[in-house]
């Protein structure tokens, strides 16, 4: 059994539905000219249709449907040829309309599936229960004026595709890799940008208990609009653990929105959505229903990209990568096209180790992006070679790599200038071991009477002694043979 | 010189060309005929010196050899099409102060051809009514009057109440106007002119403050059916920023009057005689089936079933979606604000004083058919209707090119009659409403007096974007009627 | 159908329009009027028809992802009955 709350009355199982808002990358909103960009003046990038102006009318953006489409294949869900734009209806001040323009009945996209993978390596399958588009609204501001809101509508218009999960994930930790799985697939499509900071990609999360074994669904409360993996998962195990508590002192859930407080770690109920609220969903007469091309749908479907599951076990398969090496090098489209060009021709097992090790972690350390790497492709598999050759031992290729950070130096230039070939000069080595017996005969006496930890010592000495150069196999095989004598 | 104001747009035009008179002089007359015409009330905004710099502009173009089709021709705007810079109030006071930044594409598409606006004309607020009384700028007055008591003030039907009246008395050559369910059939008919709304996506809806998405469709008023020909013309087009809008060629519709309607089928409608219809719309309409007969056409009998719930149907899908267009009116962008303690407090102030009781009312209807627990019950019963009705049409074109039928089942009636109850003035529109749900192009044309003197109207309706013999048939009967009486109102 | 008073004012919330307390009896006698017209649709046999959003005939039009508008705060702010720098300001809403 897996992920369990413990209360009074015994063991509880949390379900969880996950609504993801992700932002279409386009270049102009779903129904205006206006631009997307992030940030900027307030209310500069609307368009009298993005401000509910009297008479303005919206026309769908063409891009904005293949992308939903593309996503929907991606997905593996089911692609209606026929859907329908919506109005909700409701009144706030960051909604010009009075309405959201969005997809009700008939959504652009429909059931799919989406694999998780679990640390002990197994997998599983999280249900889409649809994926539709609609427009953003605009940004609300408390906390400029003791009496007002400030409106800005920069973002109302912005293309959304709204997916919905079923309500298959049963942990915080399964919400948080479904929103990653999720995150890399969409960056994979170029559909979306996944830059949760940015907001776009927030995640509303459904959630409701119910006591182990039991397979009813309870009443659940939507927590609106948390804006990281870490706090979704806060958000879930906080609510979890409040319901239980009212369950178990005998109270019951209202289903409600409410909303997460990072630096509370709590949720509450939102005020402003108490108002009784009944959306008056209809066909939007502005906008006829939207048939879709079937060659339009084929063309998209044949120009997918490979993606995260194909390639992770294309990787094991072809690299001969474990489920977990792969599942980390294909994480990101770019970090697994990275590890491809330094293996092609290489051999595989170094190369991913060199990317996920050092390479890894000087990106971390470095601050820097795989688009802009510390170290590139190139010179990376250049290193490998040098490995590969006998030139470089791995001790020696781990010293050049932290001098090829931030430079754009090969690793052969790098060993030229530095003099930091390995040596494998039997002679060379041999009177380097000469040196350090000399001057410890003590120590050899001790290892003489048996004390074979000092080997290590020795082995240690003769490389200061040659700045780490002395090949290590080398030098172990020839410091045993001196001391069998 | 003639009365430049009772000069048919036609007349003015070949006047203009051969240099009679200057679209500066034409300008200036109708200035002067509006400030005498203020007691109709028909206008909301008047700009005499913005028109007067298009009358020149106008000129010039001419000199320069650049005549559009209504070039140098003043028109008046209803009020509900956005104006660039000059106040656009959908007779509401909810909108006051708005300004909008832009130009609406039927108004561009007549400042393109020429036309010279004098300004911005009354209608029902919101263009909800059928008498131009819900008008926060007071009512429109129409310019003609019963014989038996010259005194009564009568109203012009609406919502392009202000339209009908301001052509009818002269103040303009023409209008535009706006119809949802009949708002410019029936003042028409009202005030003794002819109007066409055009089919669904024949004119543009960018830039016109919406009342019902589905049904709205903006057309032309006039005194003659050439007039409205000619008006037509230069407003629809295929507009990208209407995604309702028909990219499909325009025609030229003047063309089209060849007046030979020679074995042309006419479909009479048996459900358009309920009982209890005047005996004078009766007779009007049976001229107007005689002359159809004596230019050589067939009239046949046919039948529209489901019309008679048209009007139930009309009151379910208008509302509805005006309560979801209206929405925006909520004092924080534009127009009035009526402040309160919270937000929620501040829209249902600024909407309870902004908007005025029948568009109120329809905003309830509207938000109550589509509540939860009701949508499927009202709404999509009425959309299901909405196909029976427009099938119903469709059958008959199958036997018929075109179809007549009276505008309204009364003549104009007086200001304050029939308002006690809002179900009994939508049924001035029982006869336009059918063609507005399945978005069929009509037109009325004066056909006869009644017994008062006052103007009645005969409805062509035709197939979908063939306006063009709607406007034939019409141009053989306008012939034949021979009305020319104007009103002696102003 | 008819609406009672409660009705009318919950309509009435949703509707975002105040309506005094007094006036609540009227208007509800008043829908109920109309509501009562507009239900003789019931005994229309619509069984097996589709409803009909829109008599227009032709697909839903799609447009170039470019960027054609923006750019005009100045313009989308200029009717707007209370602003603050360069934002709309509303009563404050307390989340
Ligand atoms: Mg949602
Ligand atoms: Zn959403």
């Amino acid at each position: 059994m897996g992920y369990l709350l413990q209360g009074e009355t015994g063991d509880w199982e949390v379900v969880i539905g996950l609504e993801v808002h992700a932002q279409v990358t386009s270049k102009s909103k779903l129904f205006s000219g206006a631009p997307t960009l992030f940030g900027g003046e307030p209310n500069d990038q609307v368009s009298f249709v993005d401000a509910g102006f009297p008479g303005m009318l919206p026309v769908l953006n063409g891009y904005c449907v293949e992308q939903a489409v593309r996503t929907g294949l991606g997905l593996n869900a089911q692609i209606n040829l026929t859907s329908v734009f919506a109005r909700k209806n409701y009144f706030y001040a960051d909604l010009p309309q009075g309405y959201q323009i969005s997809q009700y009945e008939l959504p652009i996209v429909g059931e799919g599936v989406l694999t998780i993978d679990m640390p002990d390596g197994q997998t599983k399958h999280i249900g889409i229960e649809r994926l539709h588009l609609e427009q953003d609204a605009g940004k609300s501001l408390h906390d400029q004026h003791p009496t007002k809101s400030y409106i800005d509508l920069n973002r109302s218009g912005v293309a959304l595709m709204e997916i919905v999960s079923k309500p298959d994930l049963r942990s915080p930790e399964e919400a948080g890799l479904y929103i990653a799985k999720l995150r890399s697939i969409l960056r994979y499509l170029g559909t979306c940008d996944g830059n949760m900071q940015e907001g776009s990609l927030r995640c509303d999360a459904n959630v409701s208990v119910r006591p182990k074994g039991s397979t009813e669904l309870r009443t659940r409360c939507e927590i609106k609009n948390v804006n990281s993996i870490k706090f979704v998962q806060m958000a879930i195990e906080f609510e979890a653990r409040r319901h239980i508590e009212i369950y178990e002192s005998g109270g019951t859930i209202r289903q409600e929105t409410r909303l997460f407080d990072s630096v509370k770690v709590e949720t509450r109920s939102m005020r402003s959505k108490e108002m009784a609220h009944d959306y008056r969903y209809f066909p939007d007469p502005d906008l006829l229903p939207l048939v879709l091309d079937p060659k339009m749908v084929e063309t998209i479907k044949a120009g997918l990209p490979e993606l995260p599951d194909d390639k992770k076990q294309r990787f094991t398969v072809e690299y001969g990568l474990s489920p977990y090496d792969a599942g980390v090098l294909v994480a990101e489209k770019a970090s697994a096209e990275f590890f491809e060009t330094v293996a092609k021709g290489r051999d595989h097992k170094l190369a991913s180790n060199w990317v996920s090790g050092d390479f890894f972690a000087a990106l971390n350390a470095s601050g820097k992006t795989i688009e802009d790497p510390p170290v590139s492709a190139k010179n990376l598999g250049e290193l490998i070679d040098l490995i590969s050759d006998g030139t470089l031992s791995g001790r020696l290729a781990k010293d050049v790599f932290a001098l090829m950070v931030g430079t754009d130096k090969s690793a052969s230039i790098l060993v030229e200038e530095k003099g930091l070939r390995q040596v494998t000069d039997t002679g060379a080595i041999e009177a380097a071991i000469d040196q350090v017996l000399a001057a410890n005969p003590d120590k050899v006496a001790e290892v003489m009477a048996g004390k074979d930890k000092l080997m290590g010592w020795f082995v240690g000495q003769v490389m200061k002694s040659t700045q780490g150069k002395a090949n290590p196999a080398m030098l172990n095989e020839l410091l045993a043979k001196r001391f069998q004598k | 010189m003639t009365q430049l104001t009772s000069l048919t747009i036609a007349e003015a035009r070949v006047a203009l060309a051969k240099g009679e008179f200057t679209a500066q002089d034409l300008t200036q007359a109708h200035i002067k005929a509006v400030e005498a015409g203020r007691g109709l009330n028909a206008f909301i905004t008047e700009t005499p010196d913005l028109a007067l710099e298009k009358a020149k502009e106008s000129d010039q173009r001419r000199k320069a050899g650049q005549v559009g089709a209504l070039e140098g021709i003043p028109l008046g705007i209803k009020d509900l099409f956005c104006t660039k810079g000059v106040r656009t109030t959908a007779a509401s006071h909810i909108l006051d102060g708005f300004i909008p930044p832009y130009e609406s594409t039927v108004t561009a598409n007549l400042a393109q051809a020429g036309a010279v606006s004098l300004g911005k004309l009354n209608l029902d607020e919101f263009a909800m009514g059928s008498a131009n009384i819900t008008s926060h700028f007071g009512p429109v007055i129409n310019p003609w009057k019963r014989k038996s008591d010259p005194t009564a003030q009568l109203v012009p039907g609406g919502s392009s109440g202000g339209s009908a009246a301001a052509v009818a008395a002269g103040l303009v050559m023409g209008a535009t106007g706006t119809d949802t369910g009949g708002s410019i059939r029936q003042p028409a008919s009202f005030c003794g002119i002819v109007g066409i709304k055009p089919t669904y996506g024949r004119c543009s809806r960018w830039g016109i403050v919406a009342f019902a998405s589905s049904l709205d469709q903006a057309g032309p008023m006039a005194r003659t059916v050439r007039d409205c020909a000619i008006m037509l013309g230069s407003m629809v087009g295929h507009d990208p920023k209407d995604s309702t809008s028909q990219p499909i060629a325009v025609p030229d519709f003047e063309k089209a009057l060849t007046g030979d309607i020679r074995g042309l089928k006419v479909g009479i409608p048996k459900e358009y005689r309920p009982d209890g219809l005047s005996a004078e719309i009766q007779a009007v309409w049976d001229k107007g089936i005689a002359w159809l007969k004596d230019a050589g056409a067939t009239p046949v009998e046919i039948s529209l079933p489901a019309t008679k719930y048209a009007l139930a149907t009309y009151y379910i899908i208008a509302p509805a979606e005006c309560s979801s267009n209206l929405a925006r009116y909520d004092g924080v962008r534009f127009g009035l604000r009526v402040e309160g303690k919270s937000l929620d407090e501040m829209y249902a102030n600024t909407r309870a004083e902004g908007f005025g009781a029948e568009v109120k009312r329809r905003i309830l209807i509207g938000t109550y058919v589509l509540s939860h627990g009701y949508y499927d019950a009202y709404y999509i019963k009425a959309q299901k209707v909405r196909r029976l009705i427009a099938e119903d049409f469709a059958n008959a074109f199958k036997t018929v090119d075109v179809i007549l039928t009276p505008t309204a089942p009364t003549a104009a009636f007086a200001l304050g009659e029939k308002t006690d109850d809002p179900v009994t003035m939508w049924l001035n529109d029982i006869f336009t409403i059918p063609t507005s749900m399945a978005g069929l192009p009509g037109l009325s044309l004066p056909a006869g007096l009644d017994g008062e003197g006052l103007p009645l109207g005969l409805q062509l309706i035709g197939r979908p974007f063939d306006e063009e013999t709607v406007l034939k048939v019409a141009d053989v009967m306008e012939k034949a009627s021979g009305f020319s009486i104007r009103p002696k109102g102003v | 159908m008819s609406l009672d008073k409660s009705a009318v004012r919950t309509i009435a919330d949703l509707a975002r329009i105040r309506v005094p307390e007094e006036d609540l009896d009227h208007l509800a006698g008043e829908l109920s009027n109309i509501l009562t017209f507009i239900e003789q649709l019931s005994e229309v046999d619509t069984d097996g028809v589709a409803p009909m959003s829109s008599v227009a005939a032709v697909g839903l039009p799609l447009r170039a992802d470019s960027v054609t508008d923006g750019g005009q705060a100045d313009a989308v702010l200029a009717n707007a009955p209370d602003k603050a720098e360069g934002f709309f300001s509303v009563p404050k809403v307390v989340e």
